[in-house]
């Protein structure tokens, strides 16, 4: 459970536990963590997810993810019948990044993989806990009331006291 | 006959592992659900999620392109 001010306190004694800080928030990079959080939370694990710098606007109400090729050689889209690589110059041409997340959006829901918007929803739904950093809410000036509900504000210490009796911590 | 039937088929990783968990709750101690999924890496990730949940993987089959997963719910 996660009360009001931010502190955390465990679920059954022998239940597994698990946290993720989620410090990417690129429609590509929103996946690991919010996968790995909902699969976790339906095996029973009692799991936290504590969103610092470019990972906090997935706490965000209104979702607006996007992905970049730029200086991403391994972003090899599946084009014709291979795969292909943008090169830097064509990837700074204003408009590739909209074109890039159109793709990426019609593979997603074309291949059956959940929406983000779905999984922070099952996620929610599943008790996952979810921490904003109230250090990157000030650095970058976002008000709590643009998150969702649901989310506790915390920081280093916040998380460091769940991360220490969890059985998995991982940074994303 | 299992107790109730969830289809799967056409949903990625990891929504066939989420919508199971989720209509498992619907079914009653010692009942049985069928899973019908067309993602081949349901295949390994139901037997994990059977194991570490500690539900029966009762069967485990594969007819064309669509898996069959019959679970019992003893969690």
């Amino acid at each position: 459970m996660t009360e009001g001010n931010g502190t955390v306190t465990n679920g059954a004694p022998n239940q597994k536990s698990m946290t993720i800080i989620v410090t990417k928030g690129t429609l590509d990079w929103a996946y690991p963590p919010f996968i790995l959080a909902t699969t976790a939370a339906a095996m029973g694990v009692n799991t936290t997810m504590f969103f610092t710098f470019y990972g906090l606007p997935l706490l965000l109400k209104k979702l607006d993810l996007k992905i970049s090729p730029l200086g991403n050689p391994a972003m090899k889209m599946p084009m014709m019948g291979m795969h292909m690589a943008m090169p830097n110059w064509v990837a700074t041409i204003p408009g590739v990044d909209s074109g890039a997340t159109g793709m990426m959006k019609d593979m997603i829901k074309k291949k059956g993989v959940a929406s983000i918007d779905e999984l922070r929803d099952m996620a929610l739904e599943a008790e996952v806990k979810m921490i904003a950093c109230q250090m990157t809410m000030d650095l970058f000036e976002y008000k709590k009331e643009d998150m969702i509900e649901g989310m506790t504000l915390g920081g280093a210490a916040t998380y460091l006291e769940q991360a220490l009796k969890s059985d998995v911590n991982l940074f994303v | 006959m299992a107790d109730k039937t969830l289809d799967a088929k056409g949903l990625n990783c990891p929504l066939p592992i989420l919508r199971t968990k989720k209509m498992l709750n619907e079914v009653p101690a010692g009942g049985t659900l069928e899973v019908l999924a067309t993602d081949p890496g349901s295949v390994a990730d139901m037997a994990s999620f059977c194991r570490t949940t500690g539900n029966e993987l009762m069967e485990s089959t594969k007819d064309g392109d669509v898996f069959r997963f019959l679970i019992k719910h003893t969690a």
